[in-house]
C-alpha cells in the first residue's frame, strides 16, 4: 500500500465491542482490525443498530472493549491518563452543549482546556491557535456571536473548530451531518476533507451519507452483519461490500453512481 | 476562556456599592447613632460605651455575617446550577437544609422524647449549631456515597430531593408529638437570624467559609468545562468524579455551615446566580464567581437593612425578606431581558 510510510495514528487489534454485565456478554461486533493513518479522512458507515456508536464509544474510551486492544500512536489506549488522551483525541458529539449562552470564541477557546493553567487563562500561543482555527473553519465573522444565535450548520462548524483547537492527532465526530440540509451536509464533510489534508490530522466520522462519504473519504470503515471491513471506497465498491449493507428488499446499490436507489 | 468585554468598571461599581451597603447596614438599627460616632467607634475613640458595644459587638458581626451568608449561598447556588445544568438548582438541592433542619428539630423537639436529662445539655446556643452541622453533614455524606456510585449527575439531584422529603417527613412526625413551646422555638430557628453571632462563632464560620470559597475558586476551570456537558468535559481531560465531589464538598461546607449558624436562608442561593447572569450576560465562571460574591453580599446587606425596620423596635424574619424583596427583582430582570441567561 502506498500509505505504509505514513504514521499510524489509530489501530485496533482483534477488537471486540459490546456490553458486558456480571451475568452475560453482548457482543455487538468482533474481530475488528482497522488502521487509520495520519491525514486521512475516514468515514464509518453501517445501518442503524449495527454498532457504529458502540464502536465510537469504545474508540473514545467512553466504554471498555470486551476484547482486543486499541492503540493510539502505538500506545495502548487504556494506558492513557484522561488528560493525556485529551491531547491526542478530540470529539464532536451529537449531544447539544449544556449552555448555549457562550460566545463562539469562548466555546472554541474551551478546546484549549487541556493546555491551560488551573484557572484556564489563555497564553499567547493558545490565542494564535484559536485565531488559526477560526480561519480554517471559516467562522471568523461568527466569533462574537452567542451560540444560541447560530443555525445548526454554523454551530456544527463551531464545534469542529473547538475540536481543532484541542490540537489533537485524531478528531472523532459522531454523525456530524444530522439535522443539516443537503448543502450543509456536503459543506461539513468537504470541510473535514480540507482540514484532514491541510492540518494532517486524522478525522474519523460516522455518517449515514454513504454517497457523500464514498466521494470524499480516503478510507471507509463499513460495518455489516458479515463483519467490519475497511478499505478505500473504490476497492469496497469492487468487492461489493455495500450490497451487504442493507436488506435488499427496498434499496439497491449502483456501482456506477456509487449510491443507493429505491427499487421500482 | 476569552471574554468579550472587560468588566472592570462594573466590578469597581459593585465593590463601591458593597462598601456603601456595609456602612449603611451598620448605621441602621433600633437605636440611631450618628455616622461620625460610628466611624469613631472603629478606632475606639468613642465616648459612649453602650454605642460602642452596640456597634462592635452587635452590628459589625451582623454585617460580616450578612456578607458571608449572601456570598456563600450565592456561590454554592452557582456551582450547583452549573453542575446539575439546571436553573432550578440551588445550594439546598443536595438536601443540606433538610439535614440541618432535622438536626435542629431533633435537638429542640426530640428533647421531650429522649427525656429531660438530655434537655439541659442539648439546649444551648452551640448545640443548635452542632446539631445543624451534624445533620447537614450526615445528609451530605449519604449524598456523596451515593454520588460516587451513580454515573448520572441528574440522579444525584433526585437523590438530594428524596433525602429532603425524608427529613421533612421526620420533622413533621416530630412536631406532631412536641409541645407548642418547642414548636415555636423550631419555627423561630426557621425564620433565620443574622444577628446572633458572637465574634467567636463568626470566626468559626469564617474559617469554614474560606475553605469552601477556596475550593470553589480552584474549580473555576472545571465549572467552565462543565458548560459543554459531561461527555465533552471528559473528552477535554476533566476528571468528572473528582470535580463533582469537590463541588459537592464546597457547597456543603458553605451552605451547611451557613445554615447551621443563621438558619435556613431561602432564595438567595437560587436567585443571586440568575441576577448575576442577567447583569453580566456571560457564563464564564471567572467573571461569574466574583460577581456572585459581590451581588450576594449586597443583596444580603440590603435585606438585613430592611428586615430590621430602621427606627422601629421590630425585626422581621430575614428568611421572609430575602424572598419578598428578591423574587420580584428576578422576575423583573427576566421579563425585561426576555431571555433567560443560562
Amino acid at each position: 500500500m502506498k500509505k505504509d510510510n505514513q504514521h499510524i495514528i489509530l489501530k485496533t487489534e482483534n477488537l471486540s465491542i459490546g456490553y458486558a454485565s456480571k451475568k452475560s456478554k453482548t457482543i455487538v461486533a468482533s474481530n475488528i482490525n482497522i488502521e487509520l493513518h495520519q491525514g486521512e479522512l475516514v468515514g464509518l458507515i453501517g445501518g442503524n443498530g449495527i454498532g457504529k456508536s458502540t464502536l465510537l464509544r469504545t474508540l473514545t474510551k467512553v466504554q471498555n472493549q470486551l476484547d482486543g486492544t486499541i492503540y493510539i500512536n502505538n500506545k495502548d489506549i487504556s494506558k492513557y491518563a484522561s488528560i493525556d488522551l485529551a491531547k491526542v483525541m478530540s470529539l464532536v458529539l451529537t449531544e447539544l452543549i449544556s449552555s448555549k449562552n457562550l460566545l463562539v470564541k469562548e466555546l472554541v477557546a474551551l478546546g484549549r482546556q487541556p493546555y491551560t493553567n488551573w484557572v484556564g487563562n489563555l497564553s499567547e500561543h493558545d490565542k494564535i491557535i484559536i485565531k488559526k482555527v477560526l480561519k480554517q473553519t471559516n467562522i471568523q465573522d461568527l466569533k462574537d456571536k452567542n451560540c444560541f444565535e447560530l443555525s445548526d450548520g454554523q454551530l456544527q462548524k463551531v464545534m469542529i473548530a473547538r475540536a481543532l483547537a484541542q490540537d489533537t492527532d485524531i478528531i472523532i465526530l459522531d454523525e456530524p451531518t444530522t439535522h443539516l440540509d443537503m448543502y450543509h451536509k456536503a459543506y461539513v464533510l468537504k470541510l473535514l476533507q480540507k482540514l484532514a489534508k491541510k492540518t494532517n490530522k486524522t478525522i474519523l466520522f460516522s455518517s449515514h451519507e454513504i454517497d457523500l462519504a464514498i466521494q470524499l473519504c480516503d478510507k471507509l470503515v463499513v460495518m455489516t452483519d458479515n463483519g467490519v471491513v475497511s478499505d478505500t471506497p473504490c476497492n469496497l465498491i469492487e468487492q461489493g461490500t455495500f450490497d451487504a449493507l442493507f436488506p435488499k428488499d427496498l434499496i439497491v446499490f449502483y456501482e456506477k453512481t456509487g449510491s443507493f436507489r429505491v427499487k421500482k | 476562556m476569552e471574554t468579550n468585554k472587560s468588566y472592570k468598571t462594573t466590578f469597581i461599581v459593585l465593590v463601591l456599592v458593597t462598601l456603601a451597603c456595609f456602612f449603611i447596614n451598620i448605621s441602621l438599627g433600633s437605636i440611631s447613632i450618628p455616622n461620625s460616632e460610628i466611624l469613631k467607634s472603629f478606632f475606639g475613640s468613642i465616648n459612649n460605651r453602650s454605642w460602642q458595644h452596640i456597634i462592635l459587638d452587635y452590628r459589625l458581626p451582623k454585617a460580616f455575617t450578612a456578607i458571608i451568608v449572601g456570598s456563600g449561598l450565592g456561590i454554592s447556588g452557582l456551582m450547583m446550577q452549573t453542575l446539575f445544568r439546571n436553573p432550578l438548582a440551588g445550594p439546598f438541592v443536595l438536601g443540606i437544609t433538610s439535614g440541618a433542619s432535622l438536626g435542629v428539630a431533633l435537638t429542640i423537639m426530640g428533647a421531650s422524647i429522649f427525656g429531660g436529662v438530655l434537655t439541659a445539655i442539648l439546649i444551648s446556643k452551640w448545640s443548635i449549631v452542632i446539631a445543624a452541622s451534624l445533620g447537614s453533614f450526615l445528609v451530605l455524606l449519604a449524598v456523596v456515597i451515593v454520588s460516587t456510585r451513580v454515573r448520572d449527575t441528574m440522579a444525584i439531584l433526585i437523590i438530594g430531593l428524596m433525602f429532603g422529603s425524608i427529613t421533612a417527613a421526620v420533622v413533621s412526625v416530630l412536631s406532631y408529638f412536641s409541645s407548642a413551646e418547642e414548636l415555636q422555638q423550631y419555627i423561630f430557628w426557621g425564620f433565620g437570624s443574622l444577628g446572633n453571632l458572637t465574634w467567636e462563632e463568626l470566626l468559626v464560620l469564617f474559617i469554614i467559609y474560606l475553605t469552601g470559597i477556596f475550593i470553589s475558586l480552584s474549580s473555576i476551570k472545571a465549572l467552565n468545562t462543565l458548560l459543554l456537558g459531561e461527555n465533552y468535559a471528559k473528552s477535554l481531560g476533566l476528571n468528572i468524579k473528582k470535580s463533582r465531589l469537590l463541588l459537592i464538598i464546597s457547597t456543603s461546607l458553605l451552605a451547611g455551615t451557613i445554615t447551621a449558624f443563621v438558619g435556613p436562608i431561602a432564595f438567595v442561593g437560587l436567585a443571586i446566580p440568575h441576577m448575576t447572569r442577567q447583569i453580566f450576560s456571560t457564563s464564564n465562571h471567572k467573571i461569574l464567581l466574583p460577581a456572585v460574591f459581590l451581588l450576594g453580599a449586597i443583596v444580603m446587606l440590603l435585606c438585613d437593612c430592611i428586615a430590621q425596620l430602621p427606627t422601629s423596635d421590630y425585626t422581621l424574619p430575614i428568611n421572609a425578606i430575602t424572598s419578598l424583596i428578591g423574587a420580584p427583582v428576578v422576575i423583573w430582570l427576566l421579563v425585561r431581558k426576555r431571555r433567560m441567561m443560562f
